[in-house]
């Protein structure tokens, strides 16, 4: 038997409870709460599965458009792609695990991610990912780059499922907390997706999936708190990824799916049984009773409190109609994995488990689920940048060019795409190293656009415009491929919520990300919020990070950054101030890190984009790429590296050239065409501001007046970077 | 041509070889679970890309051991075509029906890409398509790709022209191994060559919508061969 433990406020406070919560469990229930019973609190009323600090902020997101099929709230977002199709997207992070051990903490993070997708009755299409490190030098960053990468890939590839996008970028303010963020992109038919509200009393509660170790115990409790020395203890905090069960554990729920069995499924995460089924009950207003001997386990003597935290991987609660038990089971017998019939759904609108015959647990949900504390911290406003001043004039926009195109930020991320498969299932149209993937609809013309975007830099600086901006890069991205952006997931890092200048940063975005859902059309259909990434006081840049879905209606009609051809004309569209405060010429060529960053003029968003993607579809545009990180510059030679030809450009007169060159003015586009009269008529009759720049062909790439340089050197120096960090010796 | 997929769990390209066989040849491909211990009647058994059993303990040594896996054996015998790629191709060698084996690729990561491959032999009934020397732009994505076997083995294999494709450069020439395999082989026959053993993945080089389709000329290939 195990030994009773002593419940007070100093467990609570273990648990991760402030002694005003603990008061408040204490006054709810009447009477001390049980081990168990305690650690299901903290678990619930857990930053990570409460959303106690970012409730309140969370609500401003417009979350609504005609095409919103499931909005936040369940385990993912949903929207309509025609054909009766949605697609059923999130994006979460695991941050904190994936810090302590990089490989299992990646890989349980896309495996988390996959199972909310196909929990919604939605096949896995397409995974994408974003990563954010320390500074390339610091002792820990390799390590923690090779094994965040292989373990999304070791998950990803073994599931068949292509990893077609993301972004990776370092700063040294994630040196003590790498973000890892993760994001699936499922389908799904419009009238079998399926939710996690439990209903019908007496219906039967099913176990699925692998069995419960002592694995992952209070993962969502660590994952609560920042950071201090010896965070490499809580390692036995981290789950340990199975992506073969979880394969299997995907085509045996596809396939019951496929029948009417199913009345509300939830997938296991982040604070295991506990969570999965406080919320199912919580949200179909009824109780929920387990048996917890019934439950599949892997260790012997498991406590209440041990089955109940467990965050063990690859597992599923389900609520069945009565009598297709012994239906469900034959399917999961098939694929060899654990079926239980662990308990059913009551009117009493408690959680009661009964371990060894006896009541061990007995709570009622709502409290637990629903009432969890609200706080409305203070938020203290971030500070408005200084302006920049006037900045010298570069020695050499060459090589100027060359330090920003082998800096790890822009350096080509080819070292970490290539350990992903990111072409099983057969319907990747556009690989990754593009503004968005592209991946089409299985038997059809259509696709969707997929990215995931962030300037975490413009979010310290300036949270509002950063915010506004993330969204505006990702709808972005979207168009330069000539989709249609549709909705995005959001994934918000950020530092200590219980500091006000960390609750102003994230207050902030918010508000930007407001601003630009709105003017862009493009809803929040689902997310999540990781905050106390912060080691000892000091938290990382305000990470919002954005993931988008949008449609090509026909494949025909979409387009890559690569110049292919010789003699198209080259058309930048939007305008451009030479806006240099916060860009990346700045840090990797000047050496500083100020100024406020690029303004976002979301009506010119709108416009612009509207206009590039009819004439993306009007089929008068043969290459387009987004303007974003290094400018103009960049933008060109990436486009040229990517397709083997070259591209001559002059400067418009008395244009200063490091402004014009290098600066990160939101809202452009650089496009090529055979038709630059067309083009440009159609842009100006839109309005929208537009230049012709030069064209494409040769083997170089040539700025008049300042410089020449081979392609073949281009790519040389962006494809060594990441290759040379990773090869390097002693870190 | 018929078609059988064989379906192991763990298996992940099965509808995209499925899918590159219907449009070769008209016909979808039954699907067979692993632990079926029969077959139906078919021209070519295919083996799909994947992660069986997790590649747990070594790629492809679980699934060798399948029920299925003795009627593939007897078919094979019987001359019946199979076709093997990436894990099928593990899971065959694993299976004693290709010679060699499938270490870890020199690199020690997995790699996904496409890598240029040379048609050894235009004779045989999954390469009739192709040129001798033709060179393929084919997707590759897996781990465990390096192709061992000892000398005099290697030595029969192209003795007896049973090498199907090798790694190279875009130009043909030879120079550009990604996984460290011996003698740049990336697919070889068994000695009646009606057995095909190959890592990367022509399945994923047969659609125009999605890349080249430098692979469909294999399925081509099978289809008139197999009619």
């Amino acid at each position: 038997m195990a030994r009773e433990v002593r419940v007070d406020q100093a467990l609570a406070a273990e648990y991760g409870l402030k002694p005003d919560e603990y008061a408040r469990i204490l006054t709810l229930l009447g009477r001390t709460p049980n081990q168990a019973e305690l650690g299901m609190f903290s678990a619930m009323w857990s930053e990570h599965c409460s959303y106690k600090s970012s409730r309140k902020w969370l609500r401003r997101l417009p979350t609504q458009a005609p095409w919103v099929v499931q909005g936040p709230g369940e385990n993912a977002g949903a929207i309509d792609i025609g054909g009766g199709l949605a697609a059923v997207f999130k994006m979460e992070s695991h941050n904190h695990p994936s810090f302590i051990e990089p490989y299992q903490g990646a890989a349980t993070g896309v495996g988390g991610i996959l199972r909310d997708v196909f929990t919604m009755g939605a096949r896995p299409i397409a995974n994408l990912n974003a990563l954010r490190f320390g500074a390339p030098d610091h002792p820990k960053t390799k390590h923690l780059v090779g094994g965040v990468v292989a373990g999304i890939g070791g998950y990803g590839n073994c599931m068949g499922i292509p990893t077609v996008a993301g972004e990776c970028t370092f700063h040294p303010a994630y040196n003590g907390n790498i973000l890892v963020n993760a994001m699936t992109v499922g389908l799904a038919r419009i009238d079998r997706i399926f939710r996690s509200a439990a209903a019908g009393i007496g219906n039967p509660v099913v176990y699925v999936g692998s069995k419960t170790g002592r694995d992952g115990i209070h993962g969502a409790t660590m994952a609560s708190a920042e950071f201090g020395e010896g965070s490499e203890e809580k390692r036995p905090t981290v789950q340990v990824g199975d992506p073969f069960t979880e394969k299997l554990l995907l085509e045996a729920c596809l396939e019951l799916m496929a029948s009417d069995a199913i009345v509300a499924i939830q997938d296991m995460g982040a604070a295991g049984l506990t969570s999965s089924s406080c919320e199912m009950a919580g949200k179909g207003g009824v109780g929920i009773e387990l048996d917890l001997d019934r439950v599949p386990c892997r260790e012997t003597a498991m406590t209440a409190y041990e089955i109940m935290l467990s965050e063990s991987q690859e597992r599923m609660l389900m609520v069945l109609k009565a009598g297709r038990e012994d239906a469900a089971r034959r399917v999961f017998e098939k694929w060899e994995l654990d079926f239980a019939v662990i308990g059913r759904i009551t009117d009493s609108g408690k959680v009661v488990c009964r371990k060894d015959g006896k009541v061990a647990v007995d709570l009622p949900v709502g409290p637990l689920a629903d009432e969890a504390p609200l706080y409305d911290r203070p938020t203290k406003p971030t500070p408005k940048a200084k302006p920049l001043g006037k900045l010298p004039a570069p020695r050499s926009v060459g090589d100027a060019l060359k330090t920003l195109l082998a800096c790890p930020d822009l350096a080509s991320k080819r070292w970490i795409w290539e350990q992903y498969d990111h072409l099983v299932m057969g319907n990747t149209v556009q690989r990754p190293g593009g503004d968005a993937a592209v991946v089409r609809l299985p038997g059809s013309r259509k696709a969707l656009a997929l990215t995931t975007d962030c300037t975490p830099r413009y979010c310290q600086a300036e949270p509002e415009a950063g915010g506004a901006q993330a969204v505006a890069e990702c709808w972005r991205n979207l168009t330069a491929v000539g989709a249609r952006p549709l909705a995005i997931t959001d994934c918000l890092n950020f530092g200590n919520p219980e500091r006000p200048e960390i609750m102003g940063q994230f207050a902030g975005c918010i508000e930007g990300m407001r601003a630009a859902c709105l003017a862009l059309d493009f809803p929040v259909v689902s997310g999540n919020v990781s905050l106390y990434n912060e080691t000892s006081g000091r938290g990382v840049l305000p990470t919002p990070q954005i993931g988008g879905v949008g449609v090509l209606d026909d494949l025909t009609f979409g387009v890559g950054l690569a110049l292919r051809q010789p003699d198209l004309a080259l058309i930048l569209v939007g305008e451009t101030k030479g806006h240099l405060g916060q860009s990346l010429y700045l840090r990797e060529v000047l050496g500083r890190e100020d100024g406020p960053p690029p303004p976002v003029d979301l009506a010119a968003e709108r416009r612009n984009g509207d206009t590039v993607r009819a004439l993306i579809r009007a089929g008068m545009v043969e290459a387009c790429h987004d303007l974003s990180d290094g400018g103009l510059l960049v933008a060109l030679a990436e486009m040229a590296m990517a397709g083997g030809q070259g591209a001559r450009i002059a400067l418009p007169k008395g244009a200063s050239p490091h402004a014009f060159l290098f600066g990160e003015d939101q809202a452009r586009y650089l496009i090529a065409t055979s038709d630059p009269v067309g083009t440009l008529s159609v842009l100006r009759a839109k309005d929208v501001s537009a230049q012709a720049l030069g064209e494409s062909g040769g083997r170089t790439l040539t700025v008049e007046g300042h410089c020449t340089i081979s392609i073949a050197e281009l790519r040389a120096l962006h494809e060594s970077t990441l290759p040379a960090l990773m090869a390097a010796p002693g870190r | 041509m018929k078609a059988a997929v064989v379906i192991f769990p763990g298996s992940n390209r099965e509808h995209d070889i499925a899918a590159a066989l219907e449009a070769s040849s008209g016909r979808k491909p039954v699907f067979v679970w692993h632990g079926e211990a029969e077959i139906p009647p078919v021209d070519l058994i295919v083996l799909p890309g994947g992660f069986s059993h997790g590649d747990y303990l070594r790629c492809g040594a679980m699934a060798a051991h399948s029920p299925v896996m003795r009627a593939v054996k007897t078919r094979a015998e019987q001359g019946v075509a199979v076709l093997g790629v990436c894990n099928g191709f593990q899971i065959l060698t694993e299976a004693g029906l290709l010679p060699g084996a499938l270490l870890v690729n020199a690199g020690r990561k997995f790699i996904c890409r496409n890598v240029n491959l040379r048609v050894e032999t235009s004779q045989s009934l999954f390469t009739n398509r192709y040129e001798r020397d033709q060179v393929l732009s084919v997707p590759m994505a897996h781990n465990e790709g390096n192709y061992v076997a000892d000398g005099d083995e290697l030595d029969r294999l192209e003795g007896e022209g049973l090498v199907a494709f090798r790694y190279c450069r875009a130009d043909g020439g030879t120079g550009d191994n990604p996984n460290g395999s011996a003698r740049d082989i990336a697919g070889v026959f068994n000695r009646s060559k009606t057995v095909l053993g190959m890592m990367p993945h022509p399945e994923n080089a047969s659609d125009p919508a999605v890349g080249s389709i430098d692979g469909k000329g294999l399925f081509d290939s099978l289809a008139a061969a197999l009619k």
